[in-house]
């Protein structure tokens, strides 16, 4: 059996999930200390 | 240990931790999977299908590793009360689900060309899925019901019974017979030969330090989180 697919989409699929959740927590992180800086401008 | 539990004093060190586990992460990952892939030689008995090691040892390390820092976290906000022990448990259970789910289809993606299967109820598989199940059970108690102190003690009984499986995990390829192999890396030394084990170490590494940045963000936003509704409270209170 030829192992290569299998090889690509175990990379692929960790490579992928890892940067979404790099993304969304980033994200995630962004909105709220932006948030946080607002409010604590608000006055 | 008490001395960083102070979340003004985590912040001074997050803000730059962050940006230097993301950097760092990203080029250690890199090099260590292409190594994998392109540099390291075919195993005389698997082939390529071993290059699978490079993500797949890195998701069990990591679902493990998030898992004891869990239980870490929980026993330290069960015994000093601390809020930033409950921050941090809860940034780390995610990412640590998240890496075990990869461990697991990145596992069975190795067995179909290996052992012919993609699930077998194996004691080593099982066991990984048992924790990937604490995990879901951690994550859904801390975020179950209004009463966040409860739930977030809840969910340190639990992390903290849920332990016991650490070691299941680790011996369960030495208690009992199993298609999954034996380990091959430990604090020790390693059966596997320096020029497929050292991209191994780098990937490792590389996955290590993005980890740690996923919970460095994710404990910024908590905080900055918490921040938010302090403010709101002490303007309510103040009209």
């Amino acid at each position: 059996m030829n192992p290569w697919p299998f090889v690509i989409a175990a990379y692929a699929l960790t490579i992928a999930a890892t940067v979404v959740m790099l993304l969304a927590s980033w994200r995630d992180m962004r909105a709220a200390e932006r948030a946080a800086d607002e409010v604590r401008k608000s006055r | 240990m008490h001395r960083f539990a102070n979340p003004a004093r985590f912040l001074a060190i997050a803000r730059p931790a962050t940006s230097l586990c993301l950097a760092t992460g990203l080029l250690l990952t890199a090099v260590g999977l292409l190594s994998g892939l392109f540099l390291a030689p075919p195993d005389f008995l698997q082939g390529d299908s071993f290059r699978m090691m490079y993500v797949h040892v890195p998701a069990a390390w990591l679902g493990m590793a998030g898992y004891s820092g869990i239980a870490v976290a929980s026993a330290a906000l069960l015994v000093w009360r601390h809020p930033l022990a409950d921050v941090a448990a809860r940034a780390i259970a995610p990412a640590g689900a998240l890496f075990t789910a990869l461990c697991l289809v990145t596992g069975s993606l190795w067995g179909r060309p290996t052992w012919g299967t993609f699930w077998e109820w194996d004691a080593r598989l099982t066991s990984m899925l048992v924790l990937l199940f604490l995990y879901v059970g951690y994550i859904v108690l801390a975020n179950a019901g209004d009463d966040r102190e409860r739930a977030s003690k809840s969910a340190a009984i639990l992390a903290l019974v849920g332990v016991i499986n650490l070691p299941i995990i680790r011996y369960s390829v030495e208690w009992w017979n199993t298609l999954h192999q034996g380990t091959s890396v430990s604090l020790t030394g390693s059966t596997i030969d320096p020029s497929m084990l050292w991209p191994l170490l780098v990937a490792a590494l590389g996955f290590t330090l993005l980890f740690a940045a996923i919970v460095l963000m994710r404990m910024r936003a908590a905080l900055a989180r918490t921040r938010i509704e302090a403010r709101l409270k002490r303007l309510a209170e103040a009209v």
